[in-house]
């Protein structure tokens, strides 16, 4: 069992829903990226999805945009990026690691050496937002032949057929993108996910995730009474934005974001 | 090494991924799948649908003005004392580029399909205007993303496309380029997939776009081959487009793939030298990777980030090229070269004075390199040259850099 279903099944079993931050790696600078991760552990979270800066992040809004142009202006490359889990597992060996990103980085590092090197970083997942499952036949074998979670989108434009066909190529969660959008929209609809969640239970034992528009505690309890884990980013690429100079009140203020979520989350067990 | 193209290798490419060999494909967000997949069923059964055919024919006649002429420069062939140079002039369709041919195919396609907001991203402008055009013709609503830095350069362009009565949309992102406004397009769509075409300008981008551009475009590689028989009898030795994206040339060499005895050039842009770094010619110069839905030759630092473009011509300003054109390179039926900003400016300043004819400045860059291959040609052959659009839009940048404020 990987990292990531071990987690998600422990949560499962207690009734808890997971609670996933995304941070760009690198940002505000890679010299501080493990410290973030480990104060977001010790504020409660299960899962972290590590953004891998790319200079042309198609499916961004301009928030995780200029995260990735600080990020990649201290030259945070894909490699630096596995370099900073490699030190996160040094201290940590529970919390699962998702890197999530573009395909292309990838593909200059060629896919065996990137997989190679993730697995042996500590990386638990991959999630390419620019690889839908028909052009992933080459690198998902390799990632299952070393115990890497391929982590697909699903969108509210996703039929059902493509549902079923992105989950059989998925492992560990699906991550469903509540609206049609960019990161950092503020358009949740939580009725409409939660009719599309029930939905996609019904076509798939996997886990869902649920990411975009989650802002606060209110948001992420609402979509966590629906889902199996809520993912929360542009709300935290923003503070590190508005908190870059000054790292100490950074991680205060990440705690301070996401403390009530995990106890709005919490607060729904069964 | 060459490999000798069929009729039946042709049709069978794109692949059902939408793959040309190693290229192409669509790597896009989940968002964006069901659309793609939808737009490219539709379009394969329009193509083979008479009416829209017959709809399409009669707007590239009608509106455009098609056939565009082929021309023979017999000064500038005199001037370079080789071969017979002759030119395609997509510069003398409506709106003044060959982009116009493939905005009326795609408004066509998204009026079948009830889509009423229209998207676009321009480099130079010329696209943006092809597309303002035919929205303003259909009365659709028209939003164009466009680099601010080349808002700037082309102001002429963003005018026009304002008094068609789009919205423009300067993107202050990235290199604030042709690429950046790619980016905010593919935004816009993801977040207005519903009611939203997006027209794509050039043939890169994810399937079915670079197969129903290139579709679209081939009309000028068509007339050209029939045009050439008819006026000298056989067809041209040698054909020289300018390769931004790469839509006019795609559309002028595609018709020609299966004869072998005409050989094809794509001029890339080599801005201050390819040895400077400082161009934007991924055939010459790049490495495959995926960029804006396709996997294609890009222009890239060793970790995969997009390289900085430079080019005089924004219209040439990216970092990519349609995959189709990577697969031509690979398999050796294309050549792909590059010239300067200085020898394009030459060229634009000497078609100018010679012909009567002032280019584009992506179209320079075709003209100088044909006049150097025309050189080493014997008299009785024959160069095309596609002249894809014609340079009023660069006058202001001509000016500048002769220190003129008009």
């Amino acid at each position: 069992m990987s990292r990531i279903e071990g987690v998600l099944q422990t949560l499962k079993g207690q009734g808890r829903k997971a609670l996933i931050p995304f941070i760009t790696a690198g940002d505000p600078h890679p010299d501080e990226t493990v410290g973030l991760m480990h104060t977001m552990v010790d504020a409660g979270v299960d899962i972290i999805e590590l953004g891998v800066p790319f200079s042309d992040p198609m499916a961004d809004g301009p928030v995780i945009q200029l995260a990735c142009e600080r990020a990649l202006k201290h030259g945070t490359s894909i490699r630096r990026v596995l370099a900073i889990v490699s030190e996160f597992r040094k201290t940590n060996n529970a919390t699962p690691v998702v890197l999530m990103g573009y395909l292309n980085p990838i593909e200059a590092m060629g896919y065996e050496a990137f997989a190679d090197a993730a697995v042996e970083a500590g990386v638990d997942g991959i999630l390419t937002v620019d690889l839908p499952p028909e052009e992933a036949d080459q690198i998902a074998p390799l990632f299952a032949q070393r115990g890497l979670d391929p982590i697909f989108l699903l969108a509210p434009t996703t039929t059902d057929d493509r549902i079923r066909a992105i989950a059989d190529h998925s492992s560990g969660y699906v991550y469903y993108v509540s609206f049609n959008g960019v990161t950092g929209a503020a358009k949740i609809n939580v009725d409409e996910v939660a009719a599309k969640v029930d939905h996609i239970h019904k076509l798939t034992a996997l886990p869902v995730g649920v990411g975009f528009g989650i802002r606060d505690a209110e948001t992420a309890a609402a979509v966590g009474r629906v889902s199996d884990g809520v993912i929360v980013g542009s709300v935290l690429v923003d503070t590190i934005a508005r908190n870059q100079t000054d790292i100490d009140a950074l991680k205060r203020a990440l705690t301070d974001l996401l403390n009530p979520m995990r106890e709005a989350l919490d607060s729904l067990a069964s | 090494m060459s490999v000798k193209l069929t009729e039946e290798m042709l049709t069978a490419l794109p692949d059902a991924r939408g793959h040309f060999g190693a290229f192409g494909g669509r790597f896009v967000s989940e968002t964006l799948m069901d659309s793609l997949m939808t737009l490219e069923r539709e379009y394969l059964r329009l193509k083979k649908d008479p009416e829209f055919q017959a709809t399409f024919d009669k707007d590239l006649a009608d509106y455009v003005g098609r056939p565009s002429p082929l021309y023979f420069a017999e000064r500038l062939t005199r001037e370079t004392g080789g071969a017979q140079i002759w030119l395609k002039r997509e510069d003398l369709n409506h709106t003044g580029a060959h982009k116009v041919n493939n905005t009326i195919g795609q408004a066509l396609l998204a009026s079948f399909l009830g889509k009423k907001r229209i998207i676009a991203e321009t480099g130079a402008g010329q696209h943006g205007v092809a597309t303002a055009t035919v929205c303003a013709r259909l009365g659709l609503e028209c939003h164009v993303f466009m680099g601010a830095e080349d808002v700037q350069r082309q102001s002429l362009n963003v005018y026009r496309m304002k008094l068609l009565g789009a919205k423009v949309h300067a993107v202050e992102s990235g290199s604030r380029t042709l690429k950046d406004a790619m980016n905010d397009a593919m935004r816009d769509w993801v977040t207005n997939v519903d009611d939203t075409f997006y027209i794509i300008g050039t043939v890169a981008g994810p399937h079915p776009y670079p197969l129903l551009v290139r579709d679209f475009q081939s009309v000028i590689g068509r007339e050209t081959r029939s045009q050439s028989l008819e006026k000298t009898g056989k067809l041209p030795d040698a054909l020289v487009a300018c390769v931004g994206g790469g839509s006019n040339a795609i559309g002028m060499f595609y018709p020609f793939l299966t004869d072998e005895s005409v050989q094809l050039y794509g001029v890339e842009a080599g801005g201050l030298g390819i040895e400077t770094g400082q161009h934007a010619a991924p055939l010459c110069a790049g490495r495959p990777g995926v960029l804006h839905g396709n996997r294609t030759y890009l222009m890239e630092d060793e970790d995969g980030q997009i390289a900085g473009t430079h080019s005089v011509s924004a219209g040439l300003d990216y970092p990519g090229v349609g995959p189709e054109h990577s697969w031509l390179k690979d398999i050796g039926r294309a050549n792909y070269v590059s010239v300067t900003d200085d020898e394009a400016l030459q060229a634009f300043r000497m078609l100018t004075l010679v012909e009567g004819i002032m280019p584009a400045l992506e179209t320079a860059h075709a003209v100088a390199y044909a006049v150097k291959l025309a050189a080493t040609m014997d008299k009785d052959q024959m160069v095309v040259i596609n002249i894809s659009g014609r340079g009023d839009k660069d006058i202001h940048t001509i000016a500048q850099l002769d220190g003129i404020e008009l």
